[in-house]
């Protein structure tokens, strides 16, 4: 009896990986999912995290695809892995701070272990050469494949028939006619071949699955970096730039505005973590401070907390401090006023 | 059988789908896995985790801010 071979899909959620292992699993190959979570992957979070969205929680596509092709889908942490990539990415960021060609050679690199480990025969990804201006262009194919260490085990099925045959088409563990020639940026071939495979309901990600690519969210990061003097982070912080108003007065500290009750209840996480505060006298948002803030600059959040609340036309506000030690004191306050907030301090 | 509990509050999905998939790693068939989240999309994701690997979802709970669901650890 011959051997089942077996490859391992990169699962975006997207539609392109679904019809790239589709087209795998066409050829009688058993194909297991595989999708990485940097920290950044957009799949719901502000979503889940807001109160106005909580009525439709979003579904995560990865799993949603996997389930609809029938395939195991594993999901690995590789957060702490991922920082080397996104602080020191040999080729480069994109328009923001995606490092979009190191991000997928690094993917397709712990696709490779993880299908050593677990007695698997080839890689799949949904790449289609000009598709995206940074990680899917002609040059850039035989960099992933190379860099990764994948070499000719990586299959990309959707644009197979432009590039040299790998090593499970030499093999004939699959064939290379049932693959395809797509390029470019066009979406009507694999819209096409969707509706061939009877796929109606898939994901259309807008700007791509990843914070990274966002240009307010990587302005945040930057921030962040150039803040601490150190281009490191931790999870609460990537967490935390998807979340609230960010106004940094001050080198030296960085006030976080809940802007609805959803994030004022995430926020609540995290009061041990950093000094807060919020009204005491009126409504108002908890907000955090990131940094290390002087008593000085402590009476100026406590002034643009107060603007967010109910008492922003008051003349005096209290607003309840805890430190870090979670002692509590209260700043009595007036509101600053919206002109004494310059735009500049947002990030 | 033996019962187990995953606290994953605070975590944004897919991390309680990771942290749910890496205990149950460690689990035996049979064994019951009982994961309080805080993201409410672990009443769609955590589900659909176990249909997709073969568990078997038994209850789930929520009440406005917390969410539970017990699972048993299928092959």
């Amino acid at each position: 009896m011959s051997k089942q071979i077996k490859a391992v899909s990169l699962i975006s959620g997207g539609l392109d990986s679904m019809l790239a292992t589709k087209a795998i699993m066409e050829q009688g190959i058993h194909v297991e999912g595989i999708n990485f979570f940097t920290g950044f992957c957009v799949e719901g979070h502000t979503h889940a995290i807001r109160q106005k969205d909580k009525e439709k929680p979003k579904r995560n596509n990865s799993l949603w695809v996997a389930e609809t092709l029938g395939i195991k889908l594993h999901i690995i942490d590789i957060i702490e892995e991922y920082k080397d990539v996104l602080i020191n990415p040999k080729h480069g960021y994109g328009a923001n701070m995606n490092p979009c060609l190191d991000c997928k050679v690094f993917m397709v690199k712990k696709a490779k272990q993880w299908m050593e480990e677990n007695d698997f025969d080839f890689i799949i990804t949904g790449e289609v050469m000009g598709q995206r201006p940074m990680s899917q262009r002609r040059e850039t194919m035989p960099i992933i494949s190379a860099e990764s260490g994948a070499d000719d085990r990586l299959v990309r099925p959707l644009c197979g028939q432009n590039l040299p045959a790998t090593l499970p088409e030499r093999e004939g563990w699959i064939k290379r006619e049932e693959l395809f020639g797509f390029s470019g940026r066009g979406r009507k071939p694999q819209m096409a071949l969707a509706e061939q495979y009877g796929l109606s309901d898939y994901s259309q990600p807008a700007g791509g699955c990843c914070f990274l690519t966002d240009e307010s969210y990587s302005a945040k990061l930057v921030d962040l970096w150039k803040a601490r003097g150190t281009k490191d982070y931790e999870l609460d912080d990537v967490m935390l730039l998807k979340v609230g108003r960010h106004i940094r007065p001050n080198q030296n500290f960085k006030v976080i505005v809940a802007r609805e009750d959803g994030e004022g209840r995430f926020l609540q996480g995290y009061k041990n973590n950093y000094i807060n505060m919020n009204c005491a006298s009126h409504r108002g948002p908890l907000a955090l401070i990131d940094g290390d803030p002087s008593a000085e600059d402590l009476y100026l959040a406590a002034q643009i907390v107060a603007r967010y609340g109910q008492g922003r036309d008051a003349e005096q506000v209290d607003v309840l401090v805890r430190d870090l030690a979670g002692n509590e004191s209260t700043l009595q306050v007036k509101p600053l006023a919206k002109d004494k907030l310059p735009k500049e301090w947002f990030v | 059988m033996s019962q187990y509990e995953l606290d994953a509050r605070r975590l944004l999905c897919p991390m309680p789908v990771i942290r749910t998939q890496d205990r149950v790693k460690q689990l035996q068939k049979g064994d019951v896995l009982s994961v309080t989240c805080t993201d409410p999309g672990v009443m769609q994701d955590i589900p659909a985790w176990c249909r997709i690997n073969g568990h078997k979802v038994l209850e789930t709970q929520s009440d406005d801010y917390e969410y539970i669901i017990i699972l048993e650890v299928g092959e």
